[in-house]
């Protein structure tokens, strides 16, 4: 009856992941961006390859983390994280850490399906009465929200790229099958050519 | 004796390590609290070169020092030697892609541990180490802790690449719950 339901619920849902993810990064200026793997990769890379992005690949549960580190070295520069609910669902710890440390400067967004989208779509505990905006906010980031409806998408991005930080969004988004867009997987070459965007991107920033 | 009140034979050796970190231009300290690194971690948080980052969960600080990387800090993991186990598959991110991860792990479960349970992770703990490529550095004697660390740092940050400096018991003292 719950997988049902579930099942139902997250094929229903308006917003679609890619043209979130477009919005999230368009006119990105001095934008850092940290995607957790998968489907969010794929999405950021469908968006617009960027030397900015940095696509994570691996380290599932590390996404938000790897953005707290950059936003902390990089004060200067927005830092905004787009991850999956089952990336998110295996860092559950960094919400607290995020929320104890307090970057002004630090966004998470969840593209929320409710799906393990690489593995075969099987329900995440999203599908079922885990509310990961509900849990942010109990972390103590109390600017957490959860949008799932078009009307609300425009706002909730000016939020994540402009607003005091933490921010955490949780989108959710329809559950689908999407082509593969894939970013380099050569962990060095997305390493360098992102610092090397970086020391020069300082013309982008702005206040 | 209460092991948290005096968690070190011989506290300046902390001191030692902190003006290290300080010479590597060290900035994001990521930890999770232990009595053997208590000072460490106390000096690492009173000095306002340093940001410290409070994680839940060790893999947390592993993630952090590489996003600190990618930003240009420098960084350091403070933890127990049961946290190495935390951090073992998000190491994936440091080999792949050549981050500098320094850490740092007071060690349980070897000579003189009274808690079984310390036992496994902390025998462990170095071949786990190896396993995932890290480089490991061992300190016997708290003299050395200075000298240790900073060829560890120094292997991290100029070679970019996971290492690990292991603080013995036999240096930090074994812990008891004697009171």
């Amino acid at each position: 009856m719950t997988a049902d339901t579930g099942r139902q619920r997250r094929e229903t849902y308006s917003l679609r992941r890619r043209e979130v993810a477009r919005k999230l990064v368009a006119n990105r200026d001095g934008l850092l961006v940290v995607s957790g793997l998968g489907q969010p990769t794929w999405d950021v890379t469908a968006a617009g390859d960027h030397p900015l992005t940095f696509p994570l690949w691996g380290a599932m549960g590390g996404a938000a983390m790897v953005g707290l580190g950059l936003a902390l070295a990089r004060p200067e520069h927005r830092v905004l994280v787009i991850t999956g609910d089952g990336e998110m669902l295996m860092g559950l710890g960094a919400l607290a850490t995020l929320a104890r440390a307090g970057p002004r400067n630090l966004a998470v967004a969840v593209l929320d399906n409710e799906s393990y989208g690489e593995t075969g779509m099987q329900e995440s505990h999203t599908a079922g009465a885990t509310d990961l905006a509900a849990m942010a906010r109990a972390a103590g980031i109390a600017a957490a929200t959860t949008v799932a409806e078009e009307k609300d998408v425009a706002a909730a991005v000016t939020r994540l790229r402009r607003d005091d930080g933490p921010v955490f969004v949780d989108f959710k988004v329809r559950a689908e099958t999407l082509p593969l867009v894939m970013p380099p997987k050569d962990g060095g070459v997305l390493k360098h050519r992102f610092r090397q965007a970086l020391a020069t991107a300082m013309e982008y920033v702005k206040d | 004796m209460n092991p948290t009140a005096e968690p070190s034979r011989r506290p300046e050796w902390a001191e030692d390590v902190h003006r290290v970190l300080t010479a590597n231009r060290v900035r994001q300290v990521a930890y999770v609290p232990d009595a053997g690194i208590a000072r460490l971690i106390v000096l690492c948080g009173e000095d306002p070169a340093m940001v410290s980052v409070s994680l839940t969960s060790e893999e947390e600080g592993v993630a952090l020092l590489a996003g600190a990387a990618l930003g240009g800090d420098r960084g350091v993991l403070l933890m127990q030697s049961s946290g190495i186990g935390n951090c073992i598959n998000m190491l994936s991110l440091a080999r792949t892609c050549e981050f500098p991860v320094l850490m740092i792990a007071a060690m349980r479960g070897g000579d003189g541990e009274f808690n079984p349970w310390q036992v496994p992770m902390g025998q462990a703990a170095a071949d786990a180490l190896k396993l995932m490529g890290a480089r490991v550095f061992t300190v016997d004697d708290p003299a050395a802790a200075g000298a240790i660390v900073d060829a560890a740092a120094r292997t991290a940050f100029e070679t970019e690449t996971p290492a690990a400096v292991l603080l013995s018991q036999g240096m930090i003292g074994a812990k008891t719950f004697e009171h």
